[in-house]
């Protein structure tokens, strides 16, 4: 091999190294679901955030995992992860979208709603046609009477639990995510953020992880999936 | 024997270096283990505020005190060796020869063996008369407190959350681990998913909380205040963040929070499964039959997942 072939071939290795690290400090270490930061909409003293829950997502390596998505609040885009930047001191109106179908949680102790201003939730239906139904507050969703929690939401670090309510389960889910149409519930209710900054985790208590032990893997450990941080900035 | 062979070494002149090793090391160990014991023992882990966690401290500062004499035996015959036979400028002879000593062979042995045995009696005593000191002795506890007045108290372990149970109260279930002072406690520690862990750090109290299994400690609250709780086994993502806080309050504010604490909590009780020492999740009653044959559950890909359902990739 001549001295030129055997020097080029050294840089093309050197180069397809350094490539790769700085294929896995991007992919790895820099990736990751993008945050989305509800502080500049905040207004005395309140914000409003928005959640849905879906049966599926639109990524290409998992689409058949289950996944909660955030709503820009600047164009009311869907965005496919759980991060989401709240101030402190502040009283949070979250409304989640629930499109998912049910599932049991492992604890019916999760149907007990907690850690909500008035310790109840606001829920109403809306059909595959967009027809609403009517709105009521209830402390208390079943989640082990007949079709009735798709997931929960909680935040431990703050003591918040909430079921959040499935659609009618003889009705088609949304197919497509982020689902725009198809039956689902509508789920409101608010809390306080602490005086301090901070991260607190959130997380999904139904076993929805498909194909994995228990459920609990794959979306239920995957950060833009079933579980993720709020951040709390002082 | 060889220490009827030993040659006199040491000259009429040579000070007794024995003697002088043994006063400098009498009077670093009594120093020693006066501090641990009144100086140190207090701040020990896991503190006194309970009777498991009171004996903990007590055992690690015992341990100490034994382990000190030793570490400065060393260290004190390292140092004077260094300052009194170490090579100056023109010493080029050779050391003095060793040979076997029966009575230091024989002291060696001995004082080991009394070492390692009295810590075996200590501990197995240790272990006995705190009632398991505080750990997870199975589901057929050998070790009791005295007297039958147990308060009962559930720990369920899911991923990455305790939740507690009072059996004596309704059987309702919370997030909140409130325990009175001065009654002994039964834990009964299980897990719903995965393993898990109960260490109740400052009561001394530490318990594997398997699926399917019942694991009992025991412990007494002696203090009233706040006591941390965390998740010992690693159980996934999320397991450094399976923490929460509980509390240590008098008897008299203990039945007022469970009397209270039962009432609001009464319509949640109700859906819970009868209280049992372990659970299945993958049964319902509610629903009549094993979960994971109901039709109509269709969320997360159609159905419910049983442990064995499928292995994860």
């Amino acid at each position: 091999m001549s001295l030129p072939v055997r020097v080029g071939t050294l840089l093309v290795a050197f180069a397809a190294v350094v490539a790769g690290a700085v294929f896995i400090v991007i992919h790895y270490l820099l990736g990751g679901p993008a945050l989305v930061d509800y502080t500049p909409t905040a207004s005395g003293g309140q914000v409003n955030v928005v959640l849905q829950e879906d049966p599926q997502n639109d990524s290409t390596n998992t689409p058949d995992w289950v996944s909660y998505y955030v709503q820009n609040p600047a164009n009311k885009q869907w965005v496919h992860t759980t991060l989401f930047k709240v101030p402190a001191g502040t009283t949070v109106h979250m409304t989640i979208l629930g499109y998912d179908g049910c599932t049991p949680a492992r604890n019916n102790y999760w149907s007990h709603v907690q850690g909500t201003i008035g310790g109840t939730v606001n829920v109403r239906w809306v059909d595959g046609k967009g027809q609403e139904g009517p709105a009521h507050n209830v402390s208390l969703i079943n989640t082990w009477s007949r079709c009735n929690v798709g997931h929960t939401f909680a935040i431990p670090g703050l003591n918040l639990f909430v079921p959040v309510q499935s659609p009618d389960s003889t009705a088609s889910l949304c197919s497509v995510s982020p689902c725009t149409s198809g039956p689902h519930s509508v789920e409101k209710f608010s809390f306080r953020t602490p005086n301090h900054g901070g991260t607190f985790r959130w997380q999904c208590y139904v076993p929805c992880g498909g194909g994995f032990i228990d459920g609990n893997g794959g979306p239920m450990q995957t950060l833009g999936y079933m579980m993720g941080n709020m951040e709390v900035s002082s | 024997m060889a220490a009827s062979e030993a040659p006199a070494t040491t000259s009429p002149a040579e000070p007794r270096h024995a003697r002088r090793i043994f006063l400098i090391w009498i009077v670093l160990a009594l120093v020693a283990d006066l501090l641990i014991w009144f100086l140190w023992k207090p701040h020990m882990p896991p503190g006194d505020m309970s009777t498991s966690a009171e004996h903990q401290q007590t055992d690690i500062a015992i341990l100490a005190l034994t382990a000190a004499p030793v570490m400065l035996f060393v260290w004190t015959y390292f140092g004077y060796a260094l300052t009194n036979w170490r090579y100056r400028d023109g010493d080029e002879d050779d050391g003095p020869p060793i040979f076997g000593h029966t009575g230091i062979q024989a002291t060696w042995i001995i004082g080991t063996a009394v070492v390692v045995l009295a810590a075996f009696v200590f501990g197995t005593v240790e272990l006995i008369i705190p009632a398991g000191a505080g750990a997870g002795e199975g589901p057929l506890p050998v070790w009791k407190p005295d007297g039958s007045n147990y308060l009962q108290v559930q720990v369920i372990g899911q991923q990455w959350q305790f939740t507690y149970r009072y059996p004596q109260f309704g059987g309702m279930e919370t997030t909140q681990l409130v325990l009175p002072q001065g009654r002994p406690v039964e834990f009964h520690v299980t897990s719903l998913d995965v393993i898990h862990s109960f260490w109740a750090y400052q009561l001394g109290v530490k318990a594997d909380g398997n699926p399917g299994v019942d694991d009992v400690a025991y412990t007494t609250p002696e203090h009233t205040g706040g006591f941390t709780v965390r998740c010992n086994e690693l159980c996934g993502l999320w397991h450094g963040a399976m923490f929460n806080y509980g509390t240590v309050v008098s008897a008299t504010d203990f039945e007022t929070w469970a009397s209270t604490t039962e009432t609001q909590l009464a319509a949640v009780t109700k859906i819970l499964p009868p209280y049992a020492l372990t659970y299945d999740p993958t049964v319902i009653p509610q629903l009549g039959q094993d979960v994971v044959k109901v039709a109509g559950i269709t969320g997360a890909n159609g159905y419910y997942y049983n442990p064995g359902d499928p292995v994860q990739p």
